[in-house]
């Protein structure tokens, strides 16, 4: 015991690891209220762990060129041992990794956590949201199948919509005068190296600066207000050891939820890996339907659902702004939301209603980007999209404005 | 033979839409334990499909021990002579000659199953009847003017389109079949060498093999899968009460 003592004592002495594992772990309190919903932080970094150790090992079979991608993604599946499990983790996490990040925000909308003095650990959040998107496009285009290919000119089109220098950045991104093997060359290297470089510092920024300011809770009520006589805080408990068991209960359900869709609906119904991403890509038969990866469907309906000319804007063009938008919004959210309290709990109930309609639409704008624009979804498309901007829009004023509850002084 | 063509339709509650085609497909039973019916699929395979169809992506010992089927009756019967049993299912047709031959390079079916699905191969399959107007002398019900020649048509027989008979729905009081005279009906005109019945089920033993092959490790998956919810569940145990026992000064 003593020969460990004086080791850990000699690392200490260089490298400053018992005082990093005593502020980020066992002397980081967190408010003991956390409720189920304060799982999704630590699911989302296990989907991160899960998403970078496969993709490791993927990428010691996946062959990067537009003659071998599709059979290399097959080889896998088939003549890499245990190869079709490590494909499917990877496939699987994917989607669990949105959800996970999509409930852990919605989290953050209930309970405020963007707000003062919180604004930071908002904004390197969607700056990861946004960085995984590009992440998981990009990654989609790997398998070369006839999904990935059309999905990523649908994508690449976006560009190509921007006035002026559009059809030139499309070229410079594509690197050729149409989607080819040196597009999925430099997508594999953005996939593999560059992104997930972001992603990891940005989650290390997101982290340090919640550190920093603590953690919010579902009352919304600040826990370093009161402490006790060494400073403790009367209302939290050391992150470790008692949220590290706490969340090794969550994990446990979590995975248990993410096997069974893994080993018994791998595909997710057509919405994960798409029916249409099982044919190999093919430049010049055009699916009749290009439907995006569920995770995208939301921003995809935004996009479509501006079907008119706005003055000189087309309708193109309109779209595009239209989803940049609705991304771009949600960084302003800590400065829309003018309340004097955080949860929802003490808001008042326009406030409440609002979320919730407004979830219930995100939910279904994210269902209706993946069915075909026409008729009824194309109608729904455009009242949802009314709809989540104007939750943004009439945010500032309902919150300043209502009348909310006194939030209590403990939890 | 009017009987059968009653009970094909009497089935079609259970039927789901093709993409876009809107045709209604036939429910098909996959059974991927089934070695029997996948051996017997693997061997109309070889014998209809091969000559134009690759699974380029799966390999003959792969797909031998799979099916249990022993290395020595493979290469007797499935694979062409210079074909080696650890090589990829490819073929030797070429793409540039079958793309001038049928209009269309034939697709590798590899993965066929997994773009298109069961119910889709299987009703697709049944679904070739005759139309002079094509190329080939036949037209297919749920893939519109496919280039492809109704190969199984020796097994099946002639099928054509037309006004007959179909099942409607049961007589409340005696149970007995009602039927009625449908318009673009399939019917069989002349059997081929099997009866409808037993081609309806050489085609499901074909798709079953088509099954097989878009993923060759199914089972192989849910049977991993039933041994890790296991553990999980297991192991929740523990975890739950190591939790609850941290907790338990916490108010």
């Amino acid at each position: 015991m003593s020969k460990l003592q004086d080791f850990m004592g000699w690392i200490d002495d260089r490298l400053p690891v018992t005082v990093t594992f005593e502020k980020h772990m066992s002397k980081y309190y967190a408010p003991k209220n956390f409720n189920f919903w304060y799982f999704f932080g630590v699911f989302s970094m296990l989907m991160l762990a899960n998403q970078i150790l496969t993709g490791v090992w993927l990428t010691m079979s996946y062959t990067p060129t537009a003659e071998q991608a599709f059979a290399s993604v097959e080889y896998i599946m088939r003549d890499v041992e245990m190869g079709w499990l490590i494909r499917y983790l990877h496939s699987t996490g994917a989607t669990f990794f949105f959800l996970v990040v999509y409930m852990h925000m919605f989290r953050g909308l209930m309970y405020g956590s963007y707000q003062k003095p919180r604004e930071l650990i908002w904004i390197f959040g969607m700056a990861i949201y946004l960085m995984l998107m590009a992440e998981a496009f990009m990654g989609y285009v790997l398998p070369w199948g006839q999904m990935s290919y059309w999905g990523a000119q649908v994508i690449l089109s976006i560009f190509g919509a921007l006035p002026v220098i559009g059809p030139d950045l499309v070229e410079w991104v594509r690197g050729d005068f149409l989607l080819s093997g040196i597009t999925l060359n430099r997508f594999f290297a953005l996939h593999v190296i560059a992104l997930p470089l972001v992603i990891v510092a940005l989650v290390i920024l997101h982290i340090l600066a919640l550190h920093e300011v603590g953690s919010n809770n579902p009352d919304g009520v600040d826990i370093k207000k009161y402490k006790d006589e060494e400073g403790r805080p009367l209302d939290g408990v050391p992150f470790h050891p008692y949220y590290t068991v706490h969340d090794m209960v969550g994990i446990v359900v979590f995975l248990f939820v993410f096997c069974f869709v893994l080993f018994f609906f791998p595909e997710g119904n057509g919405y994960m890996l798409e029916h249409a991403n099982f044919e190999e890509a093919n430049g010049l038969k055009t699916p009749e339907h290009i439907a995006p990866v569920w995770y995208f469907g939301a921003f995809y309906t935004i996009l479509r659902a501006i079907t008119f000319d706005i003055g000189p804007i087309n309708s193109q063009l309109g779209g595009v702004i239209a989803m940049g938008g609705a991304i771009a919004i949600l960084f302003a959210l800590p400065w829309l939301d003018r309340s004097p309290v955080k949860s929802w709990r003490y808001k008042g109930w326009i406030s409440r209603i609002n979320l919730v309609v407004f979830a219930i639409f995100f939910v279904l704008l994210t269902w209706l980007g993946t069915k075909p624009a026409s008729g009824l979804y194309q109608i729904l498309g455009q009242i949802g999209t009314l709809i989540y901007f104007a939750w943004f829009i009439t945010l500032p004023y309902i919150s300043a404005n209502e009348k909310t509850k006194p939030v209590p002084e403990r939890v | 033979m009017k009987k059968l063509i009653a009970i094909m339709f009497a089935i079609m509650p259970a039927f789901a839409f093709a993409a876009g085609g809107g045709v209604p497909l036939d429910d098909m039973k996959v059974d991927l334990e089934d070695s029997a019916s996948m051996q017997r699929g693997a061997k109309y395979f070889a014998n209809y499909c091969m000559g134009c169809h690759s699974t380029k992506f799966a390999r003959y010992n792969r797909v031998a021990r799979d099916l249990g089927i022993s290395e020595e009756l493979m290469e007797e019967n499935l694979m062409f002579a210079e074909t080696r049993i650890g090589n990829l299912m490819e073929i030797a047709m070429r793409p540039e000659d079958s793309k001038k031959w049928f209009g269309a390079t034939p697709p590798d079916l590899t993965l066929v199953a997994r773009v298109r699905g069961a119910d889709w191969l299987y009703t697709y399959l049944r679904s070739f009847y005759a139309d002079p107007s094509r190329p080939y002398g036949v037209n297919n019900a749920v893939f519109k003017d496919v280039g492809m020649p109704h190969v199984l048509e020796g097994l099946q027989g002639k099928q054509v389109k037309g006004t007959a008979p179909v099942v409607v729905g049961f007589d409340p009081l005696t149970g007995q079949e009602l039927s009625e005279d449908k318009d673009g009906v399939l019917f069989l005109e002349k059997e081929g060498e099997l009866n409808a019945k037993e081609f309806d089920k050489a085609v499901a033993d074909l798709t079953n093999f088509l099954v097989y092959m878009a993923e060759p490790m199914a089972l192989e998956r849910q049977n991993i899968g039933f041994w890790v919810l296991l553990f999980l569940a297991i192991f929740f145990i523990p975890v739950y009460y190591l939790n609850r026992e941290f907790w338990r000064d916490i108010h």
